[in-house]
Formats: structure tokens, sequence, C-alpha cells
């Protein structure tokens, strides 16, 4: 069973906010929400002090609190590469999803239904990338299945340093940013 | 210095940033009823338990009117939450195992017949009025005293089902430190009981029922405290964030309305009147029960609001 990941290269994102406005486009996100953003996080102690910039979204994980607490089943885990997806159609807009996510990455679509990240579901069914994958000039963002050792992905994680957001919080993100 | 950690995002997403706030006053509401519900079907439960629907002045014939009263507004302001309303038919097609709301949808299916069987054991004069047939059921009922007590086990434990929870929905939610406590359900149930033994305490006709659930109160107050510092002990020798959610009731940004409203109006004070009432050394006055009530409600906005305010954020860290 293939299961989508992404890898981000937090080394080559420079923050130009291209993918959070591919994604926009693409899904019709309305005006003042945002499925992907951009984070700056900087830390350290003068003069020492580091710095990264990285693009975020729904991490798709694979323990899925936001999946788990859903009173109806509109949040769910797809049957192609595990994603975490919405049913519009069957989403009461309870918000509870909302309020599991310990990313924050979900909001309540002004229709009403939770939403996010679907990962481009509709594109990547087709063979095509995801939008923001897509669009991204620095070419910082790699989508693939990381259960397949020979895909690029999983050949990034295997060479290069990598951390996940959160893992406290015991999701098991699918999103790795490479430092 | 220490180090510094800034974090900065693009992302502003209604309700969701800077910091959650996706549930407003609906659902502390809703929650606040629930468990007052929750606290009054297990007294009523217990009375027709131990057989005081015997007595003509019982306060359990109008506990369970009351309830389906404050339990359909609480379920009104909860349907009032819901962004996509029209589809809210959903809860009731499924039943979700790992969601405590799905359960919650379910229990208050079951609840209402409880307490309507409640009210059937000796209907309102108003309502045998309109509906003569009521007297017939009733009779029924009363015909089997097995069943009666049945009635009030059940009750009791659909009380606690609904009282729990009310605090297992928030519980589960490990993204909010503070809300991540496995205690919060007792706090829940022991303050519905509570807010539940002030609002009988308020109104029963029967002096000897009024005296004991004052008492009674007392000792739901003094167990909510003892609650509170367990949950507090827990959280403090967590990890990091559960600390810090700690710290935002204990001294940080709800510290004046938890010590004020919480602690002080909604459990020290009433008590501490009510200690010397049950003691005869002053008389018994509405203001305690009231204090207790408002108390109630208050604990669930602040547990709503801080626990959306508490995070993970820190965690970034790597
Ligand atoms: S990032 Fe949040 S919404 Fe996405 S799968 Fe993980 S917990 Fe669910
Ligand atoms: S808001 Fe919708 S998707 Fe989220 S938990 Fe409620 S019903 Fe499920």
């Amino acid at each position: 069973m293939p299961r989508f990941g992404m890898v981000i290269d937090t080394r080559k994102c420079v923050g130009c906010q291209d993918c959070v406005i591919a994604c926009k486009t693409e899904n019709n996100i309305p005006e003042g929400y945002n499925r992907d953003w951009i984070i700056t996080e900087s830390h350290g102690k003068f003069p020492d002090i580091q710095m990264e910039i990285r693009t975020e979204r729904c991490n798709h994980c694979s323990e899925t609190p936001c999946v788990s607490c859903c009173p109806t089943g509109a949040s769910h885990i797809h049957d192609v590469g595990g994603v975490v997806l919405v049913t519009h159609d069957v989403c009461i807009g309870c918000k509870a999803c909302i309020e599991a996510c310990p990313y924050d990455a979900r909001f309540a679509h002004p229709d009403g239904y939770a939403d996010k990240c679907t990962f481009c579901i509709h594109r990547v069914e087709k063979g095509e990338n995801p939008a923001c994958v897509e669009v991204c000039p620095t070419y910082c963002m790699y989508f693939g299945d990381l259960e397949d050792p020979n895909s690029e992905v999983s050949k990034l994680l295997k060479s290069r340093k990598w951390h996940v957001n959160l893992t406290d919080a015991g999701t098991q993100p699918n999103i790795f940013y490479l430092v | 210095m220490n180090e510094l950690l800034e974090l900065t995002t693009t992302r502003h997403n209604p309700h969701v940033d800077p910091v959650m706030a996706m549930w407003e006053w609906q659902i502390p509401v809703y929650l606040f009823l629930g468990g007052m519900v929750a606290g009054m079907m297990i007294i009523s439960g217990y009375f027709l338990f131990t057989n005081r629907h015997k007595e003509s002045n019982c306060s359990c014939f109008f506990i369970p009117i009351v309830s389906v009263v404050l339990l359909s507004l609480g379920m009104f302001a909860l349907f009032l939450d819901l962004s996509h309303k029209l589809y809210v038919w959903r809860l009731y097609t499924t039943f979700q195992f790992t969601s405590p709301m799905s359960w919650g949808a379910w229990i208050l299916i079951l609840v209402y017949p409880a307490l309507i069987a409640n009210i059937l054991i000796r209907p309102a004069k108003w309502m045998t009025e309109k509906v003569p047939k009521l007297l017939e059921y009733s009779k029924k009922i009363n015909e089997h005293p097995f069943l009666v007590k049945n009635i009030g086990i059940t009750n009791m434990i659909l009380g606690m089902m609904l009282g729990a929870y009310t605090g297992v929905l928030l519980s589960t939610m490990g993204s909010r430190p503070l809300w991540n406590t496995s205690l919060l359900w007792v706090l829940f149930l022991v303050s519905g009981l509570s807010a539940a033994a002030a609002f009988v305490h308020l109104f029963a006709k029967n002096k000897y029922e009024s005296e004991l659930l004052a008492k009674a109160d007392n000792g739901f107050l003094i167990i909510e405290l003892f609650v509170f510092v367990m949950i507090f002990l827990g959280l403090l020798s967590s990890a990091k964030p559960h600390i810090e959610a700690a710290q935002l009731l204990l001294n940080g940004a709800y510290a004046p309305v938890f010590w004020v409203f919480v602690i002080g109006i909604g459990i020290i004070i009433p008590l501490f009147i009510q200690l010397l009432a049950v003691n005869h050394k002053i008389k018994h006055t509405a203001i305690a029960p009231i204090l207790v009530i408002v108390g109630g409600l208050i604990l669930r906005f602040v547990i709503v609001s801080a626990g959306q305010y508490s995070h993970w954020f820190n965690a970034h860290f790597h």
C-alpha cells in the first residue's frame, strides 16, 4: 500500500509563497483562508542564530486524531496513499477535527464544512504532482510514496538529515523537512 | 539571556489564528447544560431508587421536566455551533466508535426516553389536564415498583454517561494540552452534580430534600476542589506544553477569571455559606446555590477557552 508524503528542503525554500498562491487558485480557496502557509523560525542566541523557512500544510499523519474524533466519518483516510480527506456533504461542521489537529492545519470553510490540504488528490490520481510541488521555483518540494524504497522521497530521507513537526504530539506526520 | 525562539506564520485562518477560537459560547453552554442535566438525572434517579417518589412533594417530579427543557436548550446551542447545519442528520446514519461526539449523539438519543419514563411516573397536573391518558400510563408504571426502580437506575447510569461524556469530549483532544487530562470527565461530572444539587436545593418544596442536597452539594464542591488539585498536579508534572497549560489558569492569562470566578465565587464562597447554613448558623438563602450554578457555567467557559489557547507550539523547536 503506498503512503504519500512530502519531503521539503528547508535549505532551498525561500518563503516566496508561490505554493500558497498555487494552492489557492488550484483548489479555489476563498480569500483570507489558507490550506498551506509559510513558517519562518529563528532560534539560537546572538551571535549564533539559525533560521529555517518552511512551507507547511496538513501532514497527512499516520496517527490521525482529526479522523478518530469525527462523529460522522466525514474525515477519513483515503484508499489511495493514506491521504487524509474530508467528504464535504457528510461533514456537519462540528469543528472537532479542527480542534483535534495539533498543527491547526484545518479551518472551517465559509460554506460550512471542515477544510484542509488534500495533497491535491485530484491531480495525484491523474499522475500529476500537487499544485504546490509543481509550482515551486526552487524545486524544494518532493512528493511521492514513502513506502517505496526507490522513490525520490525515500531516497532523500535516507541521504539527508530531516525533522518532522511536533513529534511529541504523537501523530506521525508524513511531511519531512530536510535540514 | 535564554535562547530565542521566534515563529512567524503567514497563515491567518479565521478563528484558528493567532489562537484557536473555533468553539465559542455555544460549546461551553452545551457542556454546562449537559453536565447539569446529567447531575439532575443522577439525583432524580436516586430519589426513584430510594422510593422517595412516594412523598407527595418529591422534587423527582419536576427535575425530569426541567431536565428535558435544559437539555433541549443545550442541544439547540450545539446545533447553533454547527457550521454545516443541513447535514446534522449525518450524526445518526453512523456510529463512529472512536469519536466521543458520536457516542454523545447516541447517548442523547437514549437520555430522552429515560427522562420521559421518569416524567410518566408522576406527570405534572398541567400535563394530565391536557392529555388525560398520561394518568393511565402512570398508573400502569406504578403498579410495578420494580419498573420504577429500574427507571431510577437507568436515569442514574445514563446521567453518569452523559456527565462523563461532556468531559471526555475535550480530554481526548491530545492537541490541546489543558484538556488532555484524564480527570477532566471527573471534574465535569462532579461540577454537573454540584450545579444540579444547587438547583434542587433552590427549588425543592420538600424541606428534607433541600437540606439533603445542600449537604450533598458541599460534598461535591469539596471533591471538585480536590479534583482541581489532582488535575494541576498531573499537568505540572508532565511535558512543557502541559505545564504551560496549567500555568495559563494558575498565574497566566486566565488566572484572574479562574481564581475569582471559578474557585472563589463558584466554589469557596458558596461552600463557606452552605457549611454555615447546614450547621444552622445562618439561614439557607438562594445566594449559595446561584453562585454554584453560575460558577459551573463559567468553569466551562474558562476550560473551553483556555484549552483552545493552550498549544504545542514550543515543541516546534528541534
Ligand atoms: S496535520 Fe492535522 S489535520 Fe492533517 S492529518 Fe495530521 S492531525 Fe489530521
Ligand atoms: S467538522 Fe466535519 S469533518 Fe470535522 S469532525 Fe466535525 S463532522 Fe467531522
